[in-house]
């Protein structure tokens, strides 16, 4: 029995001539967290828009569980959360009536109940019936959290999702990863935050210029992860 | 979990964009606003009652239509690509059949609004009445949504490009040609009486037309968007 439930295999991006993802391959084991770090420019977000079949490979294959995702489609879309650097969410519309619209598509039952469920789990129940266009940076990228767990997803994808976030939105984000690890949901988390990306992970990517620099276990105390980072993507 | 059906998501589409028009009343009041000066400033050109006027209520009719419809479907594409919705959208697990259906007929819905309110001023300032024959409102029903049907593809395109404002009518006008000239054919004869032997293959024109862009708007959307 294969316990790995998503497999990359020799995938890569280019747009035109220029090759953004050099050939990658890698196997991520169902539960694990995974972060993903790397200068601006290293292809990470780009995995990540491969992963979620945002854009299609020029090369190679993705698995999930075995299958080809781009044979699952639909189905493979079903078991994703993807929260981005932007906020996926109607600005003429309240949280709420984004939510409960987002459920409706993921075919969550009852979605009234589910929306409401979560915006009070990010701590937006008070801010729910206001329109989003009147929302700080902070409180979007809470929607967007609860926007990305409405179907209870086995996977979850974050490009940067500490970016512009203030102390108390970022207590909240790291509260539900925390809750999502234990649950033994399987998580990819691309960050700048070389600290708070090493402490959440079970393993590392570190990518440079495209391809892969390192790939593995933590193997340096929290400390010297830094140097150690350095270290990769300056031979990289 | 309930089982996703195209219907259902396509309803779920159709509900949220009416409900974003409800609260922001951005698409129906600028193309209101566009059309009405539109007939409004055509009209002074001719004299009341005079036979020329009526010679070209059909031309001015759909020109007014399809001008103030490149507006709003830009404002409604607008809501889409704006905050990344469009990805969150080709996120979910819905076809890709269904979200276009869903944006085609919230669009279709705004386009009937806005001819609602349009309609009986044309019919006052033109003195022409449009709805004497009921072939009008299949005539009506059948472009506009052919209309739609393309300019809500087109517009996707244009909204991936730096010059989206002039890249819509440029990509979208061409091809709406033949479906326009059978509209503005069919709207003055029937505005002329003719009897609809007359004017007949003008609205099977409409119907083919709109039979073959349907089936071709549903193969191309899924490429459209995968990139």
């Amino acid at each position: 029995m294969n316990s790995n439930i998503l497999s990359l295999d020799k995938i890569s991006k280019k747009y035109g001539e220029k090759t953004v993802l050099k050939p990658l391959t890698l196997d991520i084991a169902s539960g694990e967290c995974i972060t993903v770090f790397g200068p601006n420019g290293a292809g990470k977000s780009t995995l990540l828009k491969l992963l979620s079949q945002q854009t299609k490979p020029s090369s190679g294959a993705i698995l999930y569980k075995g299958s080809k995702i781009k044979d699952l489609k639909e189905a493979y879309r079903a078991k994703l959360g993807v929260i981005s650097h932007q906020p996926f969410l109607y600005e003429g519309l309240s949280a709420f009536e984004n939510l409960q619209f987002y459920a409706s598509l993921y075919g969550v039952d009852n979605p009234a109940r589910r929306a409401s469920e979560l915006l009070t789990r990010v701590e937006m129940n008070k801010r729910m019936h206001d329109p989003v266009r009147t929302y700080s940076r902070g409180m979007l990228q809470r929607t967007s959290i609860a926007r990305a767990l409405l179907q209870n997803p086995e996977i979850i994808f974050l490009d940067e999702p500490y970016t512009g976030l203030d102390r108390h939105a970022s207590h909240v984000l790291t509260g539900i990863l925390k809750e999502q690890i234990e649950q033994k949901t399987t998580i990819l988390l691309v960050t700048h935050d070389l600290s708070l990306g090493y402490s959440l992970a079970s393993r590392l990517l570190i990518m440079s210029k495209g391809e892969m620099a390192y790939w593995g276990e933590k193997t340096v105390a929290d400390s010297d992860f830094e140097g150690f980072y350095l270290s990769m993507v300056d031979n990289g | 979990m309930a089982k996703n059906n195209i219907l259902k998501d396509t309803i779920a589409i159709i509900r949220k964009d009416v409900m974003l028009e409800f609260h922001t009343r951005e698409v129906i009041s600028s193309m209101l606003v566009f059309a009405l000066l539109v007939v409004v400033v055509f009209s002074f050109i001719f004299e009341p009652g005079e036979h020329e006027q009526q010679r070209i209520a059909g031309g001015v009719y759909w020109m007014a239509l399809v001008f103030s419809g490149l507006l709003g479907l830009g404002k409604s594409m607008l809501s889409e690509t704006s905050g990344g919705n469009l990805e969150a959208l080709l996120l979910t697990p819905t076809s890709r059949n269904a979200i276009f259906l869903g944006k085609v007929f919230s669009n279709l819905i705004f386009m009937f609004a806005l001819q609602a309110v349009m309609l009986p001023l044309f019919v006052i300032l033109y003195e022409v009445n449009l709805l004497s024959d009921p072939m009008m409102l299949a005539v009506i029903a059948a472009t506009t949504y052919g209309f739609v049907l393309l300019g809500t593809l087109f517009s996707l395109i244009a909204s991936r490009t730096r010059t989206r404002e002039i890249m819509l009518p440029l990509l979208l006008l061409p091809v709406l040609v033949p479906i326009l000239l059978a509209a503005i054919q069919a709207t003055n004869a029937m505005v002329a009486m003719s009897p609809l032997e007359d004017y007949i293959k003008w609205i099977r024109l409409i119907v083919v037309f709109d039979i073959i862009f349907t089936a071709i708007s549903l193969v191309v959307f899924d490429p459209v968007v995968e990139e």
